[in-house]
């Protein structure tokens, strides 16, 4: 369907017709045709932020629970260097996002006009691709080629930059179909694996006596199929299963086969058969820094197997003996097909000895922790959150630190989308617009920020905005008054110098969140921490809950920087923790 | 330079580098759009990749094409991830590494500005002759050559003309393409 309209009503008609029904944006002098097309319609819905950072994670919580695009609207210049986080943070976790911002009019670009900033400049490097519309007849194939890129092969966020004379103008509109936005002349994302080299995955699988499946984000973006074929290869060959940050919930946390997160945080388990496994199958992860430890030392005798959709990703950091490039969903269904006329048996005998080892190493408890009577310490505070929340359709959002970690730790996760947490970026402030966003997507649901009262203060104005949408979100504050992974690397490498990571004039958290409209709770005593949790439950409307914890707890087990796998410090660590990373992994992050 | 052998400060990168450097020449077939150059060249100095030299014009008008051709020196693991990371940018439709693929033709143009009297002039259009420079520009005390040739012969031509009054020079940098009848 040709139809005359203006630049501001082709956007409406292109995040229409490529079903968008939210999105997240801050107007502003440059936008306000946009939001004049907006105004004039209903079935696009508006979140009206508080910050642009804000509407990028509430994009990015929205997108990474629905498998949806997420969408963001803001102005030009403070709007769009606003959202250049939450951009940077959707393609360091290839989230998919379309970024739509407002430009002064072509005949000022350039002049330093009001609010006028290089935005394709800036956003670059920060997004998978980006645009700058000077013709109102290129308005809807860009449109619809930023939600095909946006979404396809590897996601990632994509940015639109709209000139306001441009959003006047009078153009021609056609849809997606009619411009065939998904047929691009030179971008064509890869799909299917090689078929041979699937084959020759499923033959290296069949004669493995130390697998492991070690699974990433990647699983999550291709799609609920996706984990649903994991559970079913895992299944069907017996092999052991751990996952990145990004990749919790592909996997049920129940499943007996889950030996828990690796890396940095990860179990002791998942780290160990990692570095002791004769056969690494990577699917849908990136051997990234937190995940291997020291490089050279990594996984000494083991043959690697890499699924990716982005060829860059394979043997970027680590050598990989078997490539295979395409959608991880798609190659796990190939392996099943494939393993099914192979055998119809497990390796279940071939691998029980390194079952028991396993085991072994998972006697170590190494997610174990000294609880007390007296204080609450954040770990049970997590898992009490678990035990009250258990069986419901709960989405958990993070900020950054070692409340993200305990909560990847001790909470598990049955579902895959449940999950939302700032991995490659480490955002602080993430969590609680991500929240937000997260609701906006699914009203009923029970959504938790997992947070620290560190991280949340950066993006606490979005408060506001779930009190506005009656977004009854939960945020769930482990509050130690410190930045506790700032301190815990302090007491790690710098002679537990305290510089500047403790939180001083903290808010009452309980008067905030009343100030805003929404409902506060404290909690100090691990005997009342269940009937709090309870009330916060209960509570219809957004919840900040201040919950005192101990200050000086440390984050483990933990692979120290500069350090291998199997050099973990394990919760029952006596010695002196500021000893133990030497000079060279002192230069680290 | 050679970013890409330092520690790369976001961790870990504790592997001694055991890859030599080679220098090699990549051909980037992309569509003719505003901030292409940008994106290309902005990738490189992210990454820590070196450019040694950069040529880039449109190439097939009809189709909006222009080829880049840059001239990197890396190890051949960064040098894998040079051209992977070239191939996902939208507008890139092919990268060829010339230099991997077999010996490509490479050519340089230089424009050389000399200035010199005496003896030294007739030096001086002696040796441009030798290498089939054309003057282009002349005045009674100076010459403006242009040469072109493979980098090493232009690289010759200007320390040759050093001590005959060289003033200054300007090099368009590699532009390359592979031999025998396939295109890229």
């Amino acid at each position: 369907m040709a139809e005359q309209m203006t630049g501001a009503e082709m956007v409406i008609q292109a995040l229409v017709d490529n079903g968008v029904e939210h999105i997240f944006g801050y107007p502003g002098g440059a936008a306000l045709p946009i939001y004049d097309a907006m105004f004039q319609q209903d079935k696009v819905q508006h979140i009206l932020v508080r910050h642009e950072q804000g509407a990028t994670h509430m994009a990015e919580g929205y997108a990474r629970s629905t498998g949806k695009v997420g969408v963001v609207l803001v102005t030009s210049g403070p709007g769009a260097t606003n959202a250049v986080t939450g951009l940077t943070d959707a393609l360091m976790d290839s989230i998919p996002l379309v970024c739509i911002t407002a430009q002064v009019p072509t005949t000022l670009i350039g002049s330093d006009a009001f609010q006028e900033c290089d935005t394709v400049g800036i956003t670059r490097s920060c997004t998978k691709h980006n645009y700058l519309v000077k013709n109102v007849n290129d308005l809807p194939r860009v449109m619809h080629e930023a939600f095909h890129i946006a979404n396809s092969g590897r996601p990632g966020p994509v940015l639109v930059d709209i000139p306001k004379d441009v959003q006047f103008a009078l153009g021609m509109y056609l849809g997606p179909d009619e411009i065939g936005a998904s047929r691009h002349k030179s971008y064509h994302p890869a799909t299917s694996g090689d078929a041979r080299a699937i084959e020759a995955a499923v033959d290296m699988m069949l004669k493995a006596e130390r697998p492991i499946f070690y699974t990433g984000g990647g699983i999550i973006n291709s799609g609920p199929e996706a984990s649903e074929r994991l559970r079913e290869l895992a299944e069907l060959t017996g092999f052991p299963v751990t996952s990145t940050l990004m990749g919790l919930g592909a996997f049920p946390g129940s499943n007996p086969q889950w030996m828990g997160m690796l890396g940095m945080h990860g179990t002791y388990e998942a780290n160990m058969a990692m570095h002791d496994c004769d056969l690494m199958i990577c699917i849908g992860a990136r051997f990234d820094d937190r995940i291997t430890g020291r490089i050279d030392a990594f996984s000494p005798g083991s043959t690697r197997i890499h699924v990716d959709i982005d060829p860059s990703s394979i043997g970027k950091n680590v050598r990989t003996d078997l490539s295979i490039v395409g959608d991880s969903g798609l190659v796990l269904e190939e392996m099943v097909r494939i393993w099914r006329t192979k055998t119809n048996q497990p390796r279940t005998e071939a691998i029980a000895p390194w079952w028991e080892q396993i085991e072994g190493w998972r006697s170590r408890h190494s997610l174990g922790f000294k609880n007390s009577d007296t204080t609450i310490k954040p770990q049970h505070a997590i898992k009490r959150l678990y035990e009250a929340t258990k069986g419901r359709d709960v989405y958990i959002t993070t900020e950054v630190g070692q409340h993200q970690m305990w909560a990847a730790q001790h909470f598990p996760f049955e579902m895959p989308n449940r999950w939302m947490t700032s991995g490659g970026l480490g955002t602080m402030g993430y969590g609680l617009p991500a929240a937000v966003g997260v609701q906006v997507a699914h009203p009923d649901a029970l959504v938790i920020d997992i947070a620290g009262e560190a991280s949340v203060q950066m993006t606490m104005q979005e408060m506001s905005t779930a009190v506005q949408y009656g977004l009854p979100i939960k945020v769930f504050i482990l509050n130690n008054e410190r930045m506790g992974m700032v301190r815990q690397w302090q007491d790690l490498l710098h002679g537990g110098r305290y510089a500047h990571s403790y939180s001083e004039s903290l808010p009452d958290f309980v008067k905030l969140a009343e100030a805003y409209g929404g409902k506060g709770i404290r909690c100090s005593d691990p005997k009342l921490l269940d009937a709090a949790i309870q009330e916060m439950l209960d509570y219809d409307g957004p919840v900040l809950f201040d919950c005192l914890v101990e200050k000086h707890e440390n984050c483990l087990p933990m692979i120290p920087s500069g350090k291998p796998h199997n050099e973990m410090i394990l919760p029952d660590f006596e010695d002196d923790i500021g000893a133990v990373i030497d000079e060279k992994g002192r230069q680290l992050v | 330079m050679n970013a890409h052998l330092q520690p790369s400060g976001s961790a870990y990168f504790l592997a001694a580098e055991t890859q030599k450097p080679e220098r090699h020449t990549l051909s980037v077939l992309v569509d003719n759009e505003p901030g292409i150059l940008a994106r290309v060249v902005g990738l490189f100095s992210a990454r820590g990749y070196n450019i040694d030299s950069l040529t880039v014009s449109e190439t097939e008008h009809e189709k909006g094409l222009s080829r880049i051709t840059v001239v990197t020196v890396a190890t051949p693991k960064v040098l894998t991830q040079i051209k992977l990371q070239l191939e996902r940018l939208v507008p890139v439709h092919k990268v060829h590494d010339l230099t991997a693929e077999g010996k490509a033709l490479e050519r340089e143009l230089a424009l050389v500005k000399v200035a010199g009297s005496g003896e030294h002039r007739v030096e001086t259009l002696r040796l441009a002759d030798a290498f089939r420079a054309q003057v282009v520009d002349a005045t009674t005390e100076s010459f403006v050559f242009e040469v072109t040739g493979k980098p090493s012969k232009i690289d010759s031509f200007i320390a040759l003309m050093v001590p005959l009054g060289l003033v200054e020079v300007v090099r368009t940098g590699l532009a390359a393409i592979s031999r025998g009848p396939e295109g890229m």
